[in-house]
């Protein structure tokens, strides 16, 4: 019903003369000041970038066309086949604890629970906090505990990696939670009365009912949560840093082994020698294709649920 | 059936209790890390790290030396970092809805090929990771003098014009056609039209796409470092990274005092507008 209302409008909206002449007349005053902001902001770099991934270079107006060597590169870095498992097995794991914590609490929140308004308040609290500043509250407490264990943060890859976990699910529990209790609150009362009615339990309500039901918003929230976890930066330098180092027996090089992929395309950029910039760049465009075809893939996925209402 | 929902209640309801006492449990060990920041800042530093969790008192207890301290912490004022990170963040905000929301009705409503165009490139560029332009924006932004804080709104309105773009394009498709011509045939201008007519009813996405890009652009980290000349500007996140940084050996209760007082301006406008927050995310989420 909504979807053809809204096909109406932007149908008319072509045919109104009276209206889409003297706006298009206006563009420049309209349109123009956000095209030009957006080819400075993305449009430029981003064809810059594409190219330059094919170059050698150490600023943009010097290159050297080198074609595919700087991708060549990119696969042969072990440090950024590690640091793209360790991102991989990383997220994994973070979007399943996320959505199913977050989901309980909407769950448990949205049953007519006394001061649900105050723990709703108090869960969605940490996403306000920037990630830099969330990577050194949580580094201090890590610390904090693990000095009871004569110990640090910075001594271990598996605290650095469930360190990272915990901040996380901390702050995006809170998030997922809000969309969840959005999908949970549009289920049709009398859907979960006829259930009563018809005296399904608990559980089979939540499974028959409940879920089948905020599919949109589980699409939502794992997509949102994959995206989050690959294109993970501000956490993850400030928690760790990529450390602790080991050394790698055979090749006898470093290996940064709390060091995602954002972390990993940064720290190539900052290195010296003259082919750092060109396989940093086309690491990035490694990435920029991983993250977009998720992305994309969600769109896709909305867009068909949408259809369907 | 009224008996048998008679019956049921109490139970429900002891079921319930139960479940208050468990939340209000998990809330407060959720504020926890928020408070162990403000015990901290109150800390003599060589404490910090070996008693975290106890109470600042006698020799540990710091008083305000750690603000003090804090304020002026690695030779940069701290007052500069929130009044550049204030400026970046209000004028970003204002450049983006001002100019994106203008965008979007014209989008919408002319609807021509190019529109099209504009409309398909930004929606791409919600899904770029910011790796993808790091090296190349920074350096545009240099050519281009856009990298002091009164500049950089333009590099926020051109990356996050995506979102915002998405948004208003949505709400501006509901809006009923007839309104506008109603202005168009009383005798307004596409100015007038969209000034006094479209934007008002604007204001419900105008907040969410507000609260969106505030939370974004203040807490941003890497655009703003990798554009801004470091010795003349840091933003908050910037400051509190090179004090990390830069030192060896970091003062940890002046590092928290800084969090501290970071912090709690946050949270005042959380508290305060956390109504608009919480629904303009859902609707950011929902849509992005």
């Amino acid at each position: 019903m909504k979807k053809k209302k809204k096909k109406a409008y932007s149908h008319s909206s072509v045919n109104s003369r009276l209206l889409r002449r003297p706006i298009e007349r206006a563009g420049w005053f309209f349109l123009m000041p956000m095209v030009a902001a957006f080819l400075i902001g993305f449009i430029w770099p981003f064809l810059q970038g594409m190219f330059l991934s094919f170059c050698k270079f150490t600023t943009t107006s010097e290159w050297d066309w080198v074609g595919f060597k700087n991708y060549a590169r990119a696969f042969k870095d072990s440090q950024f086949l590690y640091s793209f498992g360790y991102t991989a097995l990383w997220t994994v794991v973070s979007v399943i604890l996320i959505n199913v914590l977050a989901f309980t609490v909407a769950y448990a929140l949205t049953q007519s629970l006394k001061g649900t308004n105050i723990f709703r308040t108090v869960f969605f609290m940490p996403n306000l906090i920037g990630g830099i500043v969330l990577g050194y509250i949580w580094n201090m407490i890590f610390n904090g505990i693990l000095s009871y264990f004569n110990t640090d943060i910075l001594r271990e890859t598996k605290y650095g990696f469930w360190g990272l976990i915990i901040l996380m699910c901390w702050q995006q529990i809170g998030y997922m939670m809000i969309i969840y209790i959005a999908g949970l609150q549009s289920i049709p009362e009398d859907m979960m009365e006829a259930a009563k009615i018809d005296g399904a339990s608990g559980w089979k309500t939540l499974t028959r009912i409940t879920i089948p039901n905020v599919m949109p918003s589980i699409t939502i929230c794992m997509f949102l949560s994959i995206t989050n976890g690959f294109k993970l930066f501000d956490q993850n330098l400030a928690l760790t840093g990529g450390q602790p180092f080991t050394i790698n027996p055979d090749t006898g090089s470093a290996v940064h082994t709390t060091e995602m992929i954002a972390l990993n395309i940064y720290n190539t950029f900052t290195e010296s020698g003259q082919f750092a910039k060109g396989t940093a760049q086309a690491k990035a465009v490694l990435f920029f294709i991983l993250v977009a075809s998720i992305g994309l893939m969600q769109l896709k996925a909305t867009r068909d649920k949408e259809v369907q209402q | 059936m009224k008996a048998k929902s008679k019956a049921k209640m109490p139970k429900k309801k002891s079921n319930l209790l139960w479940l208050t006492i468990v939340f209000s449990i998990i809330s407060v060990i959720y504020v926890l890390p928020v408070f162990f920041v403000a015990l901290n800042s109150f800390k003599v530093n060589t404490f910090v790290k070996t008693q975290t969790f106890a109470w600042p008192k006698g020799e540990s207890f710091a008083g305000f030396d750690n603000f003090v301290t804090g304020v002026t912490f690695g030779g940069y004022p701290f007052w500069k970092s929130v009044l550049f990170s204030l400026v970046i963040t209000l004028l970003s905000t204002f450049l983006i809805i001002f100019f994106t929301s203008m965008a979007a009705w014209y989008i919408s409503r002319v609807n021509s090929i190019f529109c099209k165009i504009v409309y398909f490139a930004c929606v791409f560029s919600m899904v770029i990771p910011f790796q993808m332009v790091q090296f190349t924006l920074s350096r545009t932004a240099d050519t281009l003098k856009l990298n002091t804080p009164w500049t950089i709104p333009v590099i926020y309105l051109g990356f996050g014009a995506g979102l915002a773009v998405f948004m208003f394009t949505g709400f501006v498709k509901s809006i009923p056609l007839e309104i506008e011509e109603a202005a168009a045939i009383d005798g307004c201008g596409p100015f007038k039209t969209y000034f006094s007519v479209v934007l008002p009813m604007l204001k419900p996405t105008i907040v969410s796409v507000a609260i969106l890009e505030i939370m974004w652009v203040w807490n941003d980290y890497l655009l703003p470092y990798l554009v801004l000349d470091k010795t003349q500007y840091r933003t908050i996140p910037i400051h509190i990274q090179y004090l990390k940084g830069s030192y060896g050996t970091v003062d940890l209760g002046a590092t928290m005092a800084l969090i501290f007082m970071s912090i709690i301006p946050v949270i005042v406008f959380y508290l305060t507008c956390q109504k608009h927050i919480i629904k303009g995310v859902a609707a950011g989420a929902v849509k992005g």
